[in-house]
């Protein structure tokens, strides 16, 4: 034997196993394939393949290893429980950037998929591992630490503390201002991820300077990333009204509504989502988003949107209707309310519908004015269909009826109520008589017309219970006018005459 | 006398009378005693009824004025009071009529106003459509710039795509596959063709260039890969096309120009170092380490032998003991030497602190002598 055929063998040994582990991450790659994989027992040879003396081979067994464990839940737990975990955290410590990278997409694979997962990857020092790696000089290596890291804070609070304690924050700061856009793109919705959770969580993203970086991107053309700072930004300022104050005054606020307009749909629902998230804190900020003509940008979105991309828009318009009456009449007069008329009636779902119908009850709840615009939008023969309708949901049946109460309980517009007098059922009626009983003890024009219209007679045919507020409210209308024709109306008046013309005797 | 005897005899009498008064007297006394009492009683009370009546009397008369005055006095304090409990009833309904008057004004002209409030809602309107507009512009900005991208994206890509396919190109003799002879007019790609040149096959990797410039060689030895001027006539075809070709200009350049041929060997030639240049500064250091080490491969006693003589030399550090136990005795330092022994080295230039405050001190003994004679 000489030494070249010895050589040859051990060369032929570690080209095989090259070739294994990269049919098998081709093979992972597709998910029809990872079944039959998994039950032929791959993991247990991918493992000792992590510790194999080329590092081309590691990567690649890397590689397979995460892409099966991407793949469900159990494969990952598969991975938890084979302890590849450790050693992985271990070489992404001291390995190159090329097995950093795919150690990096194990953990993050692992972590994707439950709180308890990415607790295992937390428990076996992953965060910290990671951590380390966005110092790296690489921007593949930092993407995928930091996609990890992104993975593991989007379960809940504890891990997204857990991603900040380990100072992860100010590295992600930093990567937002690398030329990188996928690298950018990561870092904000990491970012992202950590301040949805709680207050001190968005704090803490906020101490570090993040809205200013993440301000100058919102002009960035890739849409991708626009998504990503805007969520980012929607997140932190969900919490408080000081968060909010912040984000607004980054100056983002005239030059996000041009995002309005932008061909991804997403990054429209996010500036919308921001919008909603910025305005439902105080009187001023709405103001001031109105007076900078946000509303008109979100009513326009309104239109060409469909789904549940509306929902943020018209959660929008329903907190800026809330603080006050101006703010409600300026939600009104950029014809907010036909806009929300077509959303109630094109969308199915009903959680849509109910935010619908929410918005549509603050608008109406301040003045006689605001229930009127309401009323002669034709809305409230929609709200009453949707209390009355059997298929609708129970929290939109709630709401409808609460709107339905704010709204009447300051209506005067006459066409508006009496189209509630035929078919309501008696717990809105007496919403409707109550404001009839006001109204038509005080307008003579409105008696008049309330009897040719045959309310009068609609209100005769009533059946009260005697004592109840309803019937309160009947007598105190047919106090209003004269008994004649309050008999005239009643129901059984031409029998009672009938009955009179038996009984008379000419003298 | 007779008196006397007169007196005498009625003496008894008397005496009897005298008794017999005091027996009535006695008899009476008592009643007498009482009734005069009564009568004293009855006096004397009269007296105090009439001096208490008259007190009453008088006590009724100041009682009557100090109340008089008192009551006076009280209605003249309330009735001050309820005139100035009306006077400022009066004042505050004036003072509410005022402010009345006042807070409407100013809440209707500045908080509630409704005119402003209409302005305000008209002006909310008239910028809703101007944003409306100007979000229009810029959509429609974006829009075509998107556009534009696309279109050039689609230019680059076909052009790339002539590039490649030049070959297809028609020439005089044969029509080619885009400019079919039964078509009225050529296929557009074969105009691309025309205008496109076609693609280099091979570039130049950095890496080549590098070598064109760190090997030794002969100046005006040209390695394989490096270009040929257009000038050279070579009989070789040219091994790589590269895409650095330089210009070619149909006019002929004005000017006392070098001969395009000799400047292009001075571009591509080798430079010409002087010996020293040739040699990198570390020369010497590198050839000793370079020995240094292959000495060392071949040494087969770590420990170099040394003569007697020289053992001094080995440890010089530490004198070793003949008979003490550790390897490693103390130091020398303190016992056979001191860092001051050779102090001298450091106080030769002792350190000046004051200066000299004049140029002629200096000459002082040289120049002039104490009493202020030239020498």
């Amino acid at each position: 034997m000489s030494q070249r055929q010895i050589l040859q063998v051990l060369e032929q040994y570690q080209k095989s196993r090259q070739q294994f582990a990269n049919t098998v991450s081709e093979l992972a790659a597709r998910p029809q394939n990872i079944e039959i994989l998994q039950s032929a027992g791959v993991m247990s040879l991918l493992r000792p393949l992590l510790l194999d003396v080329v590092p081309s081979i590691q990567q690649t067994a890397a590689l397979a290893l995460g892409r099966l464990a991407d793949h469900s839940d159990d494969l990952a737990e598969a991975v938890v429980k084979g302890d590849i975990l450790p050693q992985l955290v271990y070489s992404l410590a001291s390995q190159n950037r090329f097995y950093k990278k795919a150690a990096a997409f194990v953990l993050r694979a692992v972590a994707k998929h439950s709180p308890e997962l990415a607790q295992t990857v937390v428990d076996c020092g992953g965060v910290d591992a990671l951590v380390l790696s966005l110092e790296e000089f690489d921007p593949g290596v930092k993407e995928a630490a930091a996609w990890g890291l992104g993975h593991i804070a989007r379960h809940n609070a504890q891990l997204a503390q857990v991603v900040v304690d380990a100072g992860a924050v100010p590295l992600l700061v930093m990567c937002i201002q690398e030329p990188e856009l996928a690298l950018k793109r990561i870092a904000v919705s990491v970012l992202s991820d950590i301040s949805k959770h709680t207050p001190e969580l968005a704090q803490s993203v906020v101490d570090t300077g993040a809205i200013a970086h993440l301000a100058q991107m919102i002009l960035n053309p890739d849409a991708k990333l626009k998504r990503q700072v805007f969520s980012a930004l929607s997140q932190i300022s969900k919490h408080s009204t000081s968060l909010a104050e912040m984000v607004f005054e980054a100056k983002i606020f005239p030059a996000a509504l041009t995002s309005l307009r932008d061909p991804d749909e997403y990054v429209r629902k996010n500036v919308t989502t921001l919008l909603r998230e910025v305005v439902k804190h105080t009187p001023e900020l709405s103001q001031v988003i109105v007076n900078s003509g946000g509303l008109t940008a979100v009513v326009d979105y309104l239109g060409d949107c469909h789904g549940s991309l509306r929902l943020p828009g018209i959660m929008m318009l329903g907190y800026v209707a809330v603080h006050n009456e101006s703010l409600a009449m300026a939600v009104i007069i950029t014809k907010g309310l036909p806009q929300l008329a077509v959303c109630l009636s094109e969308e199915t779902e009903d959680h849509i519908k109910s935010a619908t119908v929410w918005a549509i009850g603050q608008i109406g709840r301040h003045t006689p004015e605001h229930a009127k615009a309401v009323a002669t939008a034709n809305l409230l023969p929609k709200l009453l269909e949707l209390y009355m309708d059997a298929k609708s949901s129970e929290d939109l049946q709630a709401k409808s009826k609460k709107a339905l109460k704010n709204i009447l309980q300051k209506c005067t517009y006459q066409p508006g109520l009496e189209s509630l007098l035929y078919d309501a059922p008696s717990n809105i009626l007496k919403h409707v008589l109550c404001q009839f009983s006001k109204l038509l003890r005080h307008d003579s024009k409105a008696r008049r017309l309330f009897v040719t219209s045959g309310g009068l007679k609609k209100v005769q045919e009533i059946e009260a219970e005697p004592g109840s507020e309803l019937q309160e409210y009947i007598n105190t209308i047919n106090s209003c006018y004269p008994e004649e024709i309050v008999r005239y109306y009643s129901p059984g008046y031409s029998d009672a005459l009938l009955e009179r013309l038996e009984n008379y005797q000419p003298a | 006398m007779s008196t006397l005897l007169k007196i005498r005899a009625k003496i008894d009498d008397v005496k009897e009378e005298y008794f017999h008064r005091n027996r009535l007297a006695e008899e009476s006394r008592q009643r007498e005693n009482q009734a005069a009492t009564l009568i004293q009683s009855w006096f004397r009370s009269c007296k105090v009824r009439a001096y208490l009546s008259h007190l009453h009397k008088k006590a009724t008369i100041m009682q009557k004025i100090w109340r008089g005055f008192a009551a006076r006095a009280r209605l003249r304090q309330m009735v001050k009071a309820a005139y100035f409990i009306m006077k400022m009833n009066f004042y505050e309904e004036m003072a509410v009529r005022i402010q009345r008057r006042w807070r409407g004004f100013y809440v209707r002209k500045y908080i509630h106003s409704y005119y402003a409030r209409k302005r305000y809602l008209e002006g909310l309107v008239k910028k809703n459509e101007q944003v409306r507009l100007e979000l229009d512009e810029v959509e429609e900005l974006q829009r075509r710039q998107r556009e534009r991208l696309a279109v050039d994206r689609a230019q680059t890509a076909k052009l790339y795509q002539a590039q490649k396919l030049h070959y297809l190109l028609s020439t005089q003799q044969c029509p080619g596959v885009f400019n079919s002879p039964f078509r009225p007019a050529p296929h557009e790609m074969e105009l691309l063709l025309r205008q496109a040149k076609p693609k280099p096959s091979i570039r130049c990797s950095p890496r080549d260039r590098t070598r064109l410039l760190g090997q030794p060689g002969a100046p005006g030895f040209f390695p394989p890969g490096t270009p040929r001027s257009p000038w050279i006539k070579s009989t070789k075809p040219c091994c790589s096309s590269r895409p650095l070709l330089p210009p070619i200009h149909s006019k002929k350049p004005q000017g006392p120009f070098k001969e395009p041929r000799e400047v292009w060997e001075q571009r591509w030639s080798r430079p010409n170092p002087s010996l020293r240049l040739q040699n990198s500064y570390t020369d010497l250091d590198e050839t000793q380490k370079q020995l240094r080490q292959y000495e060392a491969t071949r040494l087969f006693i770590d420990k170099p032998f040394l003569p007697f003589a020289k053992a001094q030399q080995i440890n010089t550090k530490y004198e070793r003991l003949l008979h003490a136990s550790t390897s490693f005795p103390p130091l020398a330092y303190g016992r056979k030497s001191f860092r001051e022994e050779d102090a001298h080295q450091h106080q030769e230039e002792p350190f000046k602190t004051v200066f000299t405050t004049c140029n002629v001190f200096d000459k002082l003994g040289r120049l002039y002598s104490k009493a202020g004679n030239i020498v």
